[in-house]
């Protein structure tokens, strides 16, 4: 196919684990169909092109940059601005991009506090001279500029203005597959929209969603590591705090096939507001306790609450703007 | 008129309510405001809205300007909400597209101290309402209608009444008593307190007006299997189990009785006497038909080598030729518009009370073995004899109050109402045909609260000498020499202690809920009291009715009491019954639960929480998916709330139609 | 700090038939109390979830209360008992991020107009002081991990 006339493809990394760019990878024989009609013209992580190839391109000369990872750093911030203007598209993929991911529970502490624990007072850290991150550093060979370390984790689109997400930690394969697929077949969906992963939750598509007894009644919630559950069982309905509920579905169920109860990493459907919010109601209501005591006693194997309901979404939603950060 | 789809054009009305909103704030000033905000056509205010004038002014307004929506700001909704419902449904609008903003009771009467401040929150007030009435629909009270037949389950004195009073209302009632018989427990009384009236002297007729009655049928020795349906309409599965006998051919002649060679211990006498295996309860049984035990029943339970039974001889010599050995189970649908649970007690197992002794001497009985003994139709024709052997005359008769009562070590801690009462009665019958013989009561408590009950007390104390001891007993003894019981005694108001030796203790036993009310109770859902009884809808106010939509309670199975209680329970459960069959329909509520099943993941979670079991998971084109029983939904708005997809929403009351209201009142 | 001109903004969630009642009793019976709340009618407790009340602090209000009837008293039965659940999950969080003072739960029922107004004095004042000086919330359990 001429080079002219494929789509082309931007990807970059936020603040990421690498996982969403092993997700592009795991495609497997299907990135191949995909390297057909794509031109990658900027993948940090894989290929050779700089920063500079970027801003030589026309605005809007990228058909569509997938990017991961949520805002931690200025440099992000600057270059998912520089991308969101040489491109058409901007997708926010995987939960960090999407929401936040499992780093923006960071938002829960101070900056400061943040850094005294990660460089200094953490059991595993060595650092005699305390030494902490700069923005400039004098070195031997010339003045360093290091990213800032923002003082929030963000989402993508609390960043720059995203067209559309696709969600997961990582998005599977099928979920990735068919969000390119759409985003190739120039058919594109509103704005806004979640691609490749479905309307209604986990729960619809789970295999053991047909076992859930008529009513659900924990007494007590359990923790995965404290008994085997029966793979044949909903896990919800064994005391295991499964968010399939409340999470969008598409993965298949896949954590909870493995017999291990969903964390959530989908994100909320589309009506709701703030994820954590909804997990806590629809947990709070399955509590078969009738005061307060008998509910903290519910939940008193789950240890961190918030942890648990806000996993990936922290910084997204209605929580966000409210936590007054702790300093310890 | 009025859909969601439509522009909204909407009047705000305020109320001066005289002085009592007026004299606080400046009603032209939020008049003014209101029109200002976004979709409001016009905006008035005027002395009194809910007056005529104020009213038409609203009626007129629809018209004129085509409003679909609109907003009066005055007094408490739970004052004038219906009245302007009404009111704008008069000109032609849905009742549901009527928003009220409290600006009395809940701003100028409360903040009169701080009158900018009260015009600041009414303004807000007022814009979150507009905002709401954006987002109103119109809204469906559904009329359903209502089967005009009611089942009884039990046959006892409540549920007795209870048919008879639908019966001569002009419904048509089904009434199932899972025994051979109907009467219940008061056939099995000698005479009742206080009148001492024969019981089964006043019970006959009642048994008898419900067997000839046109508008009763009678389904004996049958029981409730399944329920499916809701008020006005329920679809009720009745096991009619056989008796082998042919209630169309049987004259109750008794023939087949004197010859059969089979018995066993006889239920209505509580095993002191021996019945046939095939028997009649009681002479007076309704109906009057002879049943066939097979569990008893040699043609049943025994066979020759050859695999023939070896016993048919009722069938041989009934002169009807009734019996039927080859009657099978029936099972019957009936479909009701109501259902009254009338299905009574059971005593306290006296045997769970170790220290008494019960089963290890026969001369210590309960109460109604006691009552079996004094009833003419008993094992001793009336007579007070000891058990086994029917050959002593107890000259010394103890009773014990509050045995399975008031009671933690048995997990009874309620009081059973009858008992103090029973033994009263007890003690003077006896008394009455030992004139010689002592009666002790040992009791805690006397309770004695009903109509003639003190004096009754009082006339065994002071007429019968019966002689009451104020101690809880701690244990009955057996005398190893003479094999009498000795009830151990501590006299709480002298102080000391004795050791009665009694020819019969009498055990006052309490009253628990029958097994029967706890399998019914199951059917239906309602659901039972700390105590184990069926739990009222509210304990002052609606004493008969239970969570579910019309299903009632009546007498003994609702809780422990008398007979007088009983029947004035059945009557009112009747009542309320009546209630629901008379009208010929039943409404639901606007404001329902309602499920959008594009987004419903069949998860389940609303299920759990609703309190009506309203909800329910069906499979539609291959998904699970909620599905709301709009009849049943009393419009709580849990199961929106617990909704983790948003799928469910409650009417009138969503989520986009509560957080724009949220999000004015926060800003503002 | 101080904010001497601070009218914190209360949002309370009322349910029809008792605490709504109650609101009104206080009303009828002319007891004054703060400006600073503002009702929310539903028809039971429990159909305030936590997004309503996060949406509320999100938008502006200082604070928000839930009312309802006395357990055992529900209307519908059993629906503030999941009131109480939910509440006591969304606490547990809100504690978390500093700020488990400004949601409250309370019940009320239809007679205790007094009762309320005499809540929301008290209520007003302790969020008016909260204001002026912030409170550093400590995690509930260990800190750090």
């Amino acid at each position: 196919m001429n080079p002219q006339t494929k789509v082309k493809i931007a990807f970059y990394w936020n603040a990421s684990c690498g996982g969403c760019e092993e997700a592009i990878v795991d495609l497997g024989e299907d990135l191949f169909k995909v390297l057909e009609v794509v031109d990658i013209v900027f993948w940090p992580v894989a290929l050779d092109f700089k920063l500079e190839d970027v801003e030589k391109l026309p605005d809007g000369g990228i058909d569509v940059a997938i990017i991961n990872g949520g805002i931690r750093f200025s440099e992000h911030e600057k270059v998912v601005k520089l991308l969101r203007r040489k491109s058409k598209i901007v997708v926010a993929y995987g939960s960090c991009a999407h929401l936040g991911g499992i780093p923006g529970l960071a938002n829960l502490w101070s900056k400061a506090t943040i850094m005294d624990y990660v460089y200094l007072r953490a059991p595993s850290v060595v650092n005699e001279s305390n030494v902490l991150p700069k923005e400039v550093v004098q070195t031997d060979v010339g003045e360093l500029e290091l990213p800032a370390f923002l003082d929030v984790l963000k989402p993508l689109n609390r960043v720059i203005d995203v067209d559309y997400y696709v969600p997961g930690c990582p998005p599977t394969p099928n979920v990735t597959l068919k969000a390119i697929e759409t985003l190739l077949s120039g058919k594109l969906p509103q704005k806004g929209a979640v691609l490749g992963a479905d309307v209604r939750a986990v729960c619809d598509t789970c295999p053991l969603n047909e076992t859930k007894p008529e009513k659900l009644a924990i007494k007590e919630f359990r923790r995965p590591h404290a008994f085997i559950p029966d793979p044949k069982k909903c896990l919800l309905a064994q005391g295991l705090l499964c968010l399939g509920p409340v999470t969008r579905g598409g993965c298949e169920a896949s954590c909870v096939k493995a017999n291990m109860p969903c964390t959530g990493c989908f994100g909320p459907l589309d009506n709701v507001i703030d994820f954590g919010a909804r997990a806590l109601s629809f947990i709070a209501s399955i509590i078969d306790q009738k005061d307060e005591e008998g509910i903290r006693k519910a939940l008193g194997p789950v240890v961190d609450l918030v942890g648990q309901v806000y996993k990936f979404s922290l910084p997204s939603g209605l929580l966000k703007d409210l936590i007054k950060r702790k300093e310890v | 008129m009025g859909g969601p789809s439509e522009q909204p054009r909407i009047g705000v009305y305020i109320c001066h309510c005289g002085t009592n909103i007026a004299g606080v704030i400046n009603v032209e000033e939020l008049t003014k405001f209101a029109s200002s905000l976004p979709n409001v056509v016009i905006a008035k205010n005027y002395q009194f809205m809910c007056s005529k004038p104020g009213q038409e002014m609203i009626i007129e307004d629809i018209k004129q300007h085509k409003l679909n929506r609109v907003v009066v700001a005055a007094c408490s909704p739970r004052m004038h909400e219906p009245t302007f419902r009404r009111c704008i449904q008069s000109a032609g609008l849905n009742p549901y597209l009527l928003e009220m903003v409290n600006i009395r009771e809940h701003c100028t009467w409360v903040h009169e101290h701080e009158p900018d401040k009260a015009l600041e929150k009414s303004k807000a007030l007022v814009a979150a309402a507009v905002t709401r009435a954006n987002s109103l629909e119109p809204l469906e009270e559904k009329e359903l209608p209502v089967v005009k037949s009611a089942l009884v389950i039990g046959g006892g004195i409540a549920g007795l009444f209870a048919a008879l009073t639908l019966a001569n209302s002009g419904i048509k009632v089904y009434l199932v008593e899972s025994s051979p018989t109907i009467g219940g427990k008061m056939a099995m009384l000698d005479k009742t307190f206080p009148t001492l009236d024969c019981s089964k002297c006043i019970l006959t007729p009642i048994m008898n007006e419900v067997a000839n009655h046109p508008n009763i049928e009678l389904l004996t020795y049958a029981e409730v299997v399944d329920v499916q349906g809701s008020v006005g309409d329920f679809e009720v599965k009745v096991l009619l189990k056989p008796r082998y006998v042919d209630p169309a051919k049987c004259k109750a002649c008794g023939e087949c009785a004197k010859k059969c060679p089979a018995s066993a211990p006889n239920e209505f006498d509580l095993g002191l006497s021996k019945r046939k295996a095939i028997y009649l309860p009681f002479p007076q049984a309704v109906p009057t038909i002879y049943t066939i035990d097979p569990n008893v029943c040699l043609y049943f339970t025994k066979r020759d080598r050859m695999g023939r039974p070896i016993c048919g001889v009722c069938q041989k010599i009934c002169p009807a030729q009734a019996v039927d050995f080859n009657m099978q189970p029936k099972t019957v649908e009936i479909n009701v518009g109501a259902v009254i649970i009338a299905t009574g007690f059971e005593t306290f197992d006296p045997r769970l009370k170790k220290e008494y002794k019960y089963g290890v001497s026969p001369r210590i009985i309960t109460s109604l073995e006691f009552e079996r003994i004094l009833c003419a139709t008993g094992p001793t024709g009336g007579k007070v004899l000891c058990p086994p052997d029917w050959k002593e005359v107890p000259k010394r008769v103890v009773f014990i109050q509050c045995v399975g009562s008031r009671d933690l070590t048995v997990d009874v801690p309620y009081c059973s109402k009858v008992c103090c009462m029973y033994t009263a009665k007890q003690a003077i019958l006896y008394k009455e045909r030992v004139p010689d013989g002592e009666a002790y009561v040992i009791y805690i408590d006397v309770r004695a609260a009903g109509k003639g009950f003190e004096e009754f007390y009082r006339r065994a104390v002071e007429e019968f000498n019966v002689t009451y001891i104020k101690s809880r007993v701690g244990e009955v003894v057996i005398d190893p020499e003479t094999n009498k019981p000795i009830v151990r005694v501590e006299d709480a108001l002298t102080g000391y202690m004795m050791e009665l030796e009694a020819d019969l203790v009498v055990l006052a036993v309490g009253l628990r809920p029958s097994p029967s009310t706890l399998k019914i109770a199951e059917l239906f859902k309602v659901s039972r009291s700390p105590d184990g009884f069926l739990q009222e809808l509210h304990a002052k106010l609606y004493p008969v009715q239970t969570a579910v939509d019309g299903v009632f309670i009546c007498g003994c199975a609702q809780g422990p009491k008398d007979i007088p209680d009983s029947v004035a329970q059945a009557k009112a459960a009747a009542s309320a019954a009546l209630e629901i069959l008379s009208q010929g329909f039943v409404k639901t509520i606007g404001y329902v639960a309602s499920v959008d099943k594009d987004l419903c993941s069949g998860c389940g979670i609303c299920v759990s929480v609703c309190p009506y079991d309203a909800i329910a998971i069906k499979v539609e084109n291959g998904r699970r998916v909620a599905s709301v029983e709009d009849v049943k939904c009393k419009g709580c708005g849990s199961c929106a709330a617990a909704c983790p997809s948003g799928a469910m929403q409650q009417k009138h009351f969503k989520d986009a139609q509560l957080i724009p209201v949220v999000k004015t009142l926060a800003k503002m | 700090m101080s904010k001497p001109d601070f009218e914190p903004k209360i949002i309370v969630f009322a349910c029809n038939w008792c605490s709504y009642a109650a609101m009104d009793l206080a009303g009828t019976s002319r007891t004054q109390y703060p400006h600073n709340v503002r009702i929310v009618r539903v028809m039971c407790s429990s159909r305030v979830t936590p997004e309503m009340v996060l949406t509320a602090l999100a938008e502006g209000a200082d604070a928000v209360l839930i009312t309802g009837c006395h357990p055992g008293d529900c209307h519908y039965l059993v629906g503030n008992y999941k009131t109480l659940a939910r509440y006591t999950l969304l606490k547990k969080v809100l504690d978390e991020v500093g700020l488990g003072d400004r949601v409250r739960l309370e019940w009320f029922s239809a007679g205790e107009g007094e009762r309320f107004a005499q809540y929301v004095r008290s209520f007003v004042e302790e969020v008016k002081k909260g204001a002026l000086s912030p409170k550093s919330s400590t995690p509930e359990e260990g800190g750090l991990r």
